[in-house]
């Protein structure tokens, strides 16, 4: 349902309606979720042609156009005018542009590299003195971050809403927007995972990191030839389930943290007529065509019967894929992080993975669980 | 020679200006090499550094402007203090009577909107580091102690989204804290908690989990509002601040900013 008033401008009224029905469409999870990721791995298999200035240029009047245009839908406006959305503005230019420097970088390195001439960085002996050099690099810096912050302090002013009230519950009840990632995994994941076991398993990983990557390369210069893996899977961690699913809570979760598109008015009362299902219902009900197993057997309790396949398929995702994958496509990998540091890679990589599969089973098949123990909270 | 040229040298030349600068003017290798060594602040670099470290599209001076903007918060923040008692009562009208009766009440604007710069500062720092494979021996205990960091970052803003109390920070606390009671075994609505008992009498349960203690009550009240303000002013930034110590200090340690080995 598009309540927003024809915005005129540039395009006809109807055209206008299409093309926001048609980006209401797009954005819906799994699209926005499948276009997110396609984009980020073309824009990593050709960063070298894709970072050109020219065409980093041409991203960045599409999307500014894009958003500015769309600033005309008042629904759409309504959301980046709030002032605690400002930052999430201000953070998609700074991501993009920011992958943009790197990227380049890596490109004119790698180019470099391939045709033997040295690195950027190179000459590593070449030292200047910090006085007047770097300081000066710095109080410029500083004069222009103190510049920007006071623009930004006298041109908005913080939020302040009425009283808190314990009686009274805003819909939708959102965290701070750096949380909104995290909360958007509430949806696929009960709390306990969502909002314990996975930011533990962020913060671990992301200590670990430079424990696990052996690869000697790349170290101290932009290159991305050199560290394929590695960057590969920081940005799906970065900028997919990071900045995309932030961009994701914020513009596109509204009431009831109900789906609406960026063009959608948020109607409270909009039904949400899903009813998710678990993978012992898909696996006894629907394809053996049986009750769900209440009784136990011998020493087995009920619901481990129940849940058997749910186990089973966990079992061999945690335990035995990271042995298959050991011998197939982490091969060499394996053997230059030794046993410790590959099966602890492996658990985390996996739980990584994780995310993005519930997400997409949940979207496409309306999946819950594979194993819900409810008698414990147990559920994965 | 110009009278300010003649002032100047006079000022320069004279015992007060010697005794707090203990250099003459950085014009040559050596007292370029003292301004760097004799300031308690400026000491925080190497005297000289590799070229390629300085280059402003290496390094996005994302980490200095993280540290900057920590101590715009720092100032902000304790300017704000005057005026803020950390109570139901008063709280949300402290906040209103700052923007509305208080000379350069901007100070609360310009100190969520450094916070919010500073998420993104510390973000955009670790993708900086990540992609220049900075993290690499001999570096990976710097790397653990920034994503500590930025752990504590985040704590920051999300402790300081409270005290405002208006209904934002409020709904948005109780969504983030409501975490706490699902954690395993510890939380009430957390997977195992159920099993952890003596006799019949559950030991895990809303009066004493991992939420209570996080609110020092069931629900967002005047408790939480007391312990986020201490820790949100004290606790947090001292810790950070120890650690912000560490990681500069472990900069210089391990070499220095990152180039090609």
């Amino acid at each position: 349902m598009t309540m927003a008033l024809p915005s005129g401008g540039l395009l006809a009224a109807s055209d206008s309606n299409a093309l926001k029905d048609f980006i209401n469409l797009i954005c819906e999870p799994h699209w926005f979720f499948i276009i997110s990721c396609a984009g980020l791995g073309v824009f990593l298999a050709g960063y070298r042609t894709l970072t050109k200035p020219a065409v980093a240029w041409i991203a960045l009047v599409v999307f500014t156009l894009a958003y500015v245009l769309s600033a005309l839908d008042p629904d759409f406006r309504s959301i980046i005018v709030k002032p605690d959305n400002v930052p999430i503005t201000i953070m998609m230019y700074l991501v993009g542009f920011f992958l943009w420097l790197a990227f380049r970088q890596a490109a004119v390195n790698d180019e470099k590299m391939a045709s033997g001439r040295p690195l950027t960085e190179a000459g590593s002996d070449d030292k200047v003195l910090v006085w007047p050099d770097l300081v000066y690099i710095e109080l410029i810096a500083l004069v222009f971050c103190t510049v920007a912050l006071m623009v930004w302090t006298v041109i908005l002013r913080a939020p302040l809403e009425q009283p808190a009230d314990p009686s009274v519950a805003p819909n939708p009840a959102k965290a701070p927007w750096y949380f909104l990632g995290l909360q958007e995994l509430l949806v696929y994941f009960d709390p306990w995972i969502a909002g314990v076991l996975l930011p533990g398993l962020i913060v671990v990983g992301l200590i670990a990191i430079p424990y696990m990557d052996k690869n000697p390369r790349g170290n101290g210069y932009y290159t991305f030839v050199e560290r394929r893996f590695a960057i590969t899977t920081f940005m799906v961690g970065f900028v997919i389930l990071w900045v995309v699913l932030i961009v994701f809570g914020t513009f596109l979760r509204g009431p009831n943290w109900n789906f609406f598109g960026p063009y959608e008015y948020w109607d409270p009362h909009r039904p949400a007529a899903l009813v998710n299902i678990n993978l012992a219902q898909i696996f006894w009900v629907q394809m053996l065509g049986r009750g769900i197993p209440t009784e136990g057997f011998a020493f087995i309790p009920h619901y481990v019967i129940r849940e058997l396949p749910g186990i089973v398929i966990l079992v061999f995702y945690f335990l035995v894929l990271p042995g298959i994958l050991r011998r197939t496509v982490f091969n060499r990998m394996g053997n230059q992080m030794g046993a410790v540091r590959y099966h602890l890679m492996a658990q985390l990589f996996l739980w990584m993975a994780f995310v993005p599969i519930k997400m997409v089973l949940r979207w496409t098949l309306n999946f819950k669980y594979f194993v819900a123990i409810t008698e414990f909270f147990l559920n994965f | 020679m110009s009278v300010f040229d003649r002032f100047g040298n006079w000022v320069r030349g004279g015992q007060v200006w010697g005794s707090v600068f203990r250099h003459g003017v950085p014009r040559d290798r050596r007292t370029r090499a003292m301004a760097i060594l004799s300031n308690v602040f400026l000491h925080l670099h190497p005297v000289a550094i590799r070229k390629s470290g300085i280059r402003l599209s290496f390094t996005w001076c994302m980490g200095g402007l993280t540290f900057f903007l920590f101590l715009i918060e720092v100032v902000t923040g304790v300017l704000l203090m005057f005026y803020y008692r950390p109570t139901v009562e008063y709280a949300y009208f402290d906040i209103e009577g700052l923007r509305a009766h208080v000379t350069l009440g901007l100070l609360r604007e310009m100190h969520r909107w450094g916070a919010h710069a500073m998420v993104i500062a510390i973000w955009l720092h670790m993708l900086r580091v990540f992609l220049t494979g900075s993290y690499k021996p001999p570096r990976e205990f710097n790397w653990s102690i920034g994503v500590i960091l930025l752990v504590l970052t985040l704590l920051l803003s999300f402790t300081g989204y409270l005290l405002p109390w208006d209904q934002l920070a409020m709904w948005a606390i109780t969504v983030g804290s409501n975490m706490a009671r699902a954690t395993p075994l510890l939380g009430h609505e957390g997977p195992l908690a159920s099993l952890v008992m003596v006799g019949d009498v559950p030991l895990v349960h809303a009066g004493d989990d991992a939420r209570f203690g996080l609110l020092a009550g069931t629900f967002v009240g005047p408790n939480a509002l007391l312990r986020f303000y201490v820790l949100h002013c004290v606790f947090i930034p001292v810790v950070a601040t120890i650690l912000i110590a560490v990681h500069f200090w472990r900069i210089r340690k391990d070499g220095g900013v990152s180039g090609p080995l």
